[in-house]
């Protein structure tokens, strides 16, 4: 007898996808599709008309040497951004979850900092890094025109990924710790009974246990930091100076919005899509397989 | 996608904000207003919009502000597509070029005349009128708030090299700033030397001394203009700038370092700032106690034959799609706008400049440039009628000109930065500026500016 329920016809099944697949559509497939005709065509701004110009956008776009600029800043940014906010993140976890004096109290505020927002922040590390007036002009009294992000790009760069690891640190402090504390303490206290140190329990038995949670932030990561690196750009640097910071996701919005250049802006976002894309897949294709499950 | 997701949401946002407006049973006409400004300029359209409805009762006018004139730009296009545009707004100087070609506006001169207001169009000073006139003269939209830049000057410190007066040609200025770095002041003068800045720096300067920023009259004649800031008497005073700025006169002063240059001169760290005449209120309101200071028209090199500077600001465009009813209504607001009265609270609460020269007597017979905290305005008057305006002292009517000045910022800032020679940083820019252009041309094919 066929104790599994089975549905009479894909007709219901499909119902209840449906408002799910409209909400998919309306907001991700229909404007993506806009997205790739504008970028096919030269749309006047105001809405008069376009010409079908083929890839004629994208072909411009590829020429220009500031794109690859952007491209080149953009891939800097995600790396060592990426790598520090990890950095920061998994050290700090470690230690709270080694319980140590003052830990709970900092497991509460570690985690702020994801919940402001990239401008508030952007805002905040603006009057830090300022040379003359914040922190950074302690610094610059003793060494003068150590620190100028007004014309040194090195040091713009730095500034907006000083803020956004500092961001993204909180968010992947959360995922590690809860990784830590999902590891048997027996398995670590077997270890610890062995005779074996801190250091070496945590790379013989810790780091291979939290792969999986570190290969998903590293995803994560990368795809945000070319994603939401917006609101820092646009308060802390402008995407400048001479360039410097003007990340694909900031050219996109000042070639679009205030270039009223809608089908550049638009390839240029398909670009960045097809970018990403390629990046995770790489991540998925080749890193992934240090990667160990439990 | 996050942007193109951000950017359906803003439109959606737009959409519904005006939507909710617009009610269904409006009695008087209701009619919206957009505009650019924040904070106490807000306020101050707010109060203009108020007086305006309580000044009469068929029309009630709905004023609000976009944050700024990008944001206003930006909002009004995603509001016209979406045929829920305002029936009045206000759109910058540089937009001017992109606003005439857009097909989406209502010429200001026919509507006025088609609801029975009589306006002189010669009573408006011929630098702001040109500005957003036709190349056959006609106004398209009613200049609003208008200024123009000035050299703050603090006296303090040119009494300390033993000057009384500012200096007028940029070869005294050389004398001066050197002077007063011997004297000991660490910060003779501020500039700064981002895509805003390209207005006092590239676009005043070369209105003053006669040179075209780009071929055609500086666009007038045609959408296949082409920058040639490279090879104009712009390049020596770049290079004269990075000079002095290598030699300490010059310091850079953003908000982004901790100081923008109107603070840096309020509170005395620096001697000279050139900025707008608009910024004349704040300095008088934050300054350091018992500084003195004045204002001074833009200098000039040595031997040049003076013109008329450029306005800055925006005008106030009406945009077609709208019922007669709405349409009486705007002309009948910018008609209000239009009275010197309106003038005299205008400049009074802000730092802008009178419009109209009936506007200006009659706040000159109020004895408004008299009063102490108001005096120096004038100055600006005189800087922007210094000559009757040249064929290219009328304005610069570029496409996408944001875009270039952005390239301006970033050029500067290369060449400031001394990775770029001055000659080849502004080559780049006139690359980069006419590739901006070229692609605005493509846009609007077979169209040409009226």
């Amino acid at each position: 007898m066929e104790k599994r329920v089975t549905f009479a016809s894909w007709t219901i099944g499909i119902l209840f996808a449906v408002p799910q697949l409209l909400l998919i559509f309306t907001f991700f497939y229909w404007p993506a599709g806009q997205a790739v005709y504008w970028s096919l065509t030269l749309q006047q701004p105001w809405g008069g008309g376009n010409i079908w110009v083929g890839l004629d956008n994208f072909r411009s776009i590829l020429a220009n040497a500031v794109y690859w600029n952007s491209i080149t800043a953009s891939l800097v940014f995600a790396g060592i951004s990426t790598g520090l906010a990890m950095f920061v993140a998994l050290v700090l976890a470690a230690l709270t979850d080694r319980q140590l004096a003052g830990s709970r109290f900092y497991r509460v505020v570690l985690i702020w900092p994801y919940g402001i927002a990239a401008p508030a922040l952007a805002m905040a590390f603006r009057f830090i890094l300022a040379p003359e007036a914040g922190f950074m002009a302690v610094v610059n009294q003793v060494w003068p025109g150590f620190w100028d992000p007004g014309l040194d790009g090195a040091d713009a760069m730095a500034s907006i990924i000083i803020a956004f690891s500092w961001k993204y640190v909180g968010y992947n402090f959360i995922f590690f710790l809860a990784a830590f504390q999902a590891i048997p303490r027996s398995l670590i206290e077997a270890a610890a009974m062995d005779g074996s140190g801190v250091m070496r329990r945590f790379w013989d038995i810790q780091f291979p246990l939290i792969t999986p949670t570190i290969f998903f932030l590293l995803v994560i990561n990368i795809t945000e930091s070319f994603q939401d690196s917006f609101g820092i750009v646009d308060i802390m640097t402008s995407g400048g100076p001479a360039n410097a910071t003007n990340l694909m996701v900031y050219k996109i919005y000042s070639d679009g919005f205030k270039g009223l250049d809608y089908s550049g802006a638009a390839a240029q976002s398909i670009i960045l899509m097809l970018l990403i894309v390629v990046l995770t897949i790489f991540q998925f294709r080749f890193i992934e397989r240090r990667v160990h499950y439990r | 996608m996050t942007i193109i997701k951000r950017g359906l949401a803003a439109l959606a946002a737009g959409a519904l904000s005006t939507a909710l407006a617009v009610p269904a049973f409006a009695e008087p006409v209701k009619f919206d207003f957009w505009f650019g400004l924040s904070g106490d300029l807000a306020r101050v359209v707010d109060t203009m919009c108020k007086n305006f409805n309580e000044s009469q009762k068929d029309y009630e006018v709905v004023c609000t502000s976009q944050g700024n004139y990008d944001a206003t730009l930006q909002n009004t296009i995603a509001a016209f597509r979406a045929s829920k545009q305002p029936a009045v707004v206000q759109v910058y100087d540089v937009g001017t070029a992109t606003m005439m070609l857009s097909g989406a506006y209502k010429p200001a001169d026919k509507l006025m005349e088609e609801n029975g207001y009589k306006i002189d169009y010669a009573d408006y000073f011929p630098g702001i009128a040109r500005y957003y006139a036709t190349s056959k003269g006609e106004m398209l939209s009613f200049p609003f708030n208008s200024s123009t830049a000035l050299m703050y000057w603090n006296k303090d410190a040119f009494a300390k090299i033993g000057k009384t007066e500012a200096p007028k040609t940029w070869e005294d200025v050389g004398a001066d700033l050197q002077a007063m770095k011997d004297a000991g002041y660490e910060c003779p003068m501020a500039i700064n030397i981002s895509a805003n800045e390209s207005w006092q720096l590239m676009e005043q300067f070369s209105a003053i001394h006669n040179q075209p920023i780009a071929t055609k009259n500086n666009g007038y004649d045609g959408l296949d203009a082409r920058l040639e800031v490279n090879k104009t008497k712009f390049v020596q005073y770049v290079t004269d700038l990075k000079k002095w700025y290598d030699a300490g006169l010059i310091k850079i002063k953003s908000k982004d370092l901790g100081q923008d240059m109107v603070q840096a001169f309020a509170s005395g760290t620096c001697q000279v700032i050139m900025t707008s005449v608009g910024d004349h209120g704040t300095v008088g309101k934050t300054q350091k106690e018992g500084m003195k200071w004045d204002v001074a028209e833009l200098p000039a090199y040595a031997g040049t034959e003076r013109k008329n500077s450029l306005v800055g600001g925006a005008s106030l465009w009406v945009l077609s799609g709208k019922s007669d009813a709405e349409y009486k209504g705007a002309a009948a607001f910018l008609n209000f706008i239009h009275d010197p009265k309106t003038a005299l609270f205008w400049s009074t609460n802000t730092g802008y400049i009178p419009v109209t020269k009936s506007g200006f007597d009659y706040m000159k017979s109020t004895g408004f440039y008299d009063k102490a905290p108001y005096k120096g305005r004038e100055v600006a008057i005189a800087s922007l009628t210094a000559s009757e305006p040249t064929e290219i002292t009328r304005g610069v009517r570029l496409g996408n000109f944001t875009q270039i000045r952005a390239e301006f910022g970033t050029q500067m800032q290369a060449i400031f930065a001394n990775k770029v020679g001055v000659q080849e940083g502004l080559d780049t820019l006139v690359k980069n500026g006419d590739a901006i252009l070229d692609r605005f041309q493509q846009t609007y094919p077979g169209e040409t500016l009226p």
